[in-house]
């Protein structure tokens, strides 16, 4: 173990950070503000990875592969906001969970009607495609320091706009008390579609960035939409700065843990059982933090507050 | 307990007990084997029903019980030990342990908590069943020889296996029916139903609940166990994530928190998936793309059909 890959793996880790933030970003502020469980979340995140993926080859830009994939995933979250998600939000979270798994199966189905079953190979421009050279002789991806840019600055902008516009004074308002803000003559319906939207553009924009890394193929929500509960369960749900803050740990700790566990674990017990061991644990190893957080703060490090 | 409802279920179950000689006499075996993955959902359907519907915990990882059970056989199975009263008491017993262990964290939580608490422990299962080895690993294994109960009970007999099965549904339709009746089971509804009321009432929901989890976690162990043994194969995917929504959906489609409800579910469910791609009455583009139409059909249940098939039966029950 060495400082390039202890700080290769670091940045991976953040890299998978904020990937998890872009999609707990959007489903702790539709459960925050509607209360609604989506299980759907992880299939905007495919949205935005096959339109993206279908623009960019459809017009050779990948700036509009981009833009349009981002509208692609707002449109459709906006059509199944108003569609099937609106009659739900009176509803308990058991009809919440069942229906949007019913709308998964609808998706993913969609998805191979059009594109087919195989994974679509996804690519980036050559102007994405480079190495740079960070302190220390750390060679690393433009495209993952992309990610984390565009992952940091949405944090920021999403602070900004949750913190100091009106749109975000309705939001923290809806979410600690939905019935007054409707009293006050807010549109309380239309304030969640564009929350909607918003979180699904959020969730196609996490798509669109990882597509290129892991591969387009039906199903991709999914598992990475649970590790994203993982993640706002640590949190604290309803709480961007949790979901920020939990993300990161949880980025971090699945890469480090997948990286050094099993060398770490050969220093303390047999190379073999290490070798066993090491991976095994290390997919287990978020759970676990899960379990403990919970153990000790069971509304998550850092709950929303006056809910 | 005599309501039109007991009877009808009575006579479902008398019906399930006619299909073997009748598949013999039409020579139809596939509808046996059919029927008893009904009768094996059903069960695991039944324990769910114990937590989710007269409970109110939404469990979302319910398949982890499923996989444990079937795990257990597996793995002895793989060291050579074929006792079925050994295996499927280990069975029985690990996913009762699981389950404490996944439950005392989980069941102090409520709400959209619970639910995803459940879901990531069962996914974190599923990803140590992917990650061992020597147990297959992501492909699975393969179960050598089905259980032996000395000589009792020959499950590579399939009418006998459908037997024991259909004996075991039995066992626990009435079993549960009992436990909800209980005061063990009016504790759990009441806290369903009024937490901070049965509180005020001197009862702490959380050994009850947490029981309750427990319980359900060892019956479905068991069902896992018998998943096995009718598969003879055993996969990580019996803890997927896609096999606790489904466990799900066949409690809401055949009526929550109902006796009949579970059985009905689970036939309707499987009936369905299975008719969606294979009937020959439908056309070749529905069975190409039968999930597309689940899952409409499911949205729909979901928005529209609350009570569930139960529902559509005379007398009410619980309700």
């Amino acid at each position: 173990m060495n400082f390039v890959l202890i700080a290769e793996q670091t940045l991976n880790g953040l890299q998978l950070g904020v990937m998890l933030f872009l999609l707990a970003a959007g489903l702790t502020l539709v459960f925050g503000i509607m209360n609604l469980v989506n299980l759907a979340h992880g299939a905007l995140y495919m949205v935005g990875a096959y339109l993206t993926t279908y623009f960019y080859q459809a017009t050779g830009s990948f700036v509009l592969g981009v833009v349009l994939g981002l509208a692609g995933s707002l449109l459709v979250g906006v059509v199944t906001e108003l569609v099937a998600l609106r009659t739900l939000y009176e509803r308990d979270h058991l009809d919440h969970v069942l229906a949007t798994f019913g709308l998964i199966l609808i998706f993913n189905e969609l998805i191979v009607m059009i594109w087919g079953r195989a994974a679509i190979y996804s690519s980036i421009p050559d102007y994405l495609s480079g190495h740079v050279d960070l302190a220390g002789g750390l060679h690393y991806p433009v495209y993952r320091l992309l990610i984390i840019g565009v992952g940091l600055l949405v944090a920021l902008l999403l602070w900004l706009v949750v913190a100091r516009t009106r749109l975000g004074m309705l939001i923290r308002a809806g979410a600690s008390n939905r019935a007054m803000v409707a009293a006050l003559g807010v549109d309380i319906r239309l304030l969640y579609t564009i929350v909607f939207g918003c979180g699904a553009a959020l969730a196609g924009l996490a798509g669109l960035l990882a597509g290129p890394i892991y591969s387009v193929q039906p199903g991709m929500g999914e598992l990475i939409l649970i590790q994203v509960f993982v993640v706002i369960v640590i949190g604290g749900i309803g709480s961007i700065r949790g979901a920020f803050l939990g993300a990161l740990i949880v980025g971090m700790v699945d890469t480090l843990g997948r990286a050094f566990l099993k060398p770490i674990l050969a220093t303390v017990v047999s190379p073999t059982a290490a070798e066993t061991a090491g991976p095994a644990l290390a997919s287990m190893l978020i759970y676990l933090l899960m379990a403990a957080v919970l153990a000790f703060r069971p509304a998550g490090l850092f709950p929303a507050r006056g809910t | 307990m005599s309501t039109p409802r007991t009877w009808i279920l009575v006579a479902i179950l008398l019906l399930l007990a006619a299909v073997p000689p009748i598949a013999a006499a039409l020579a139809q075996p596939f509808y046996l084997d059919l029927l008893r993955r009904v009768m094996i959902f059903a069960i695991a359907a039944t324990s769910l029903n114990l937590i989710l519907g007269y409970g109110g915990m939404v469990s979302f990882g319910h398949a982890a019980y499923f996989g444990i059970g079937a795990y257990a056989v597996g793995v002895l199975s793989h060291h050579g030990i074929d006792n079925g009263w050994l295996q499927w008491g280990l069975a029985i017993g690990v996913s009762a342990l699981v389950a404490a262990a996944i439950g005392s964290v989980s069941v102090r939580t409520s709400g959209i908590y619970f639910i995803m608490i459940t879901l990531a422990f069962t996914q974190m299962l599923y990803y140590l069943g992917i990650s061992i080895a020597e147990y297959g690993g992501d492909d699975g294994m393969r179960l050598k020889v089905r259980s032996q109960f000395s000589g009792l009970i020959d499950l590579d007999d399939p009418a006998s296996f459908y037997y024991l099965v259909l004996a075991i549904l039995a066992l626990f339709l009435y079993l549960s029916r009992r436990l909800v009746n209980s005061r063990f089971g009016r504790v759990l509804q009441a806290i369903r139903s009024n937490e901070a009321r049965t509180r005020a009432m001197g009862i702490s929901p959380y050994p009850y609940r947490l029981a309750a989890f427990i319980i359900a976690g060892a019956m479905c162990g068991l069902a896992g166990a018998l998943l096995v043994n009718h598969t003879a194969y055993l996969t990580p995917e019996f803890m997927n994530w896609t096999r606790s929504g489904e466990l799900m959906f066949m409690v809401i489609l055949g009526g929550i928190a109902t006796t009949a409800g579970p059985l009905l579910g689970a036939a309707g469910l499987l009936l369905l998936e299975d008719g969606l791609q294979g009937w020959s009455v439908l056309p070749k583009w529905v069975h190409e793309h039968w999930q597309l139409y689940l899952g409409v059909i499911l949205v729909l249940v979901v928005l529209y059909a609350r009570r569930g098939l139960a529902g559509l039966l005379p007398g009410g029950e619980n309700e």
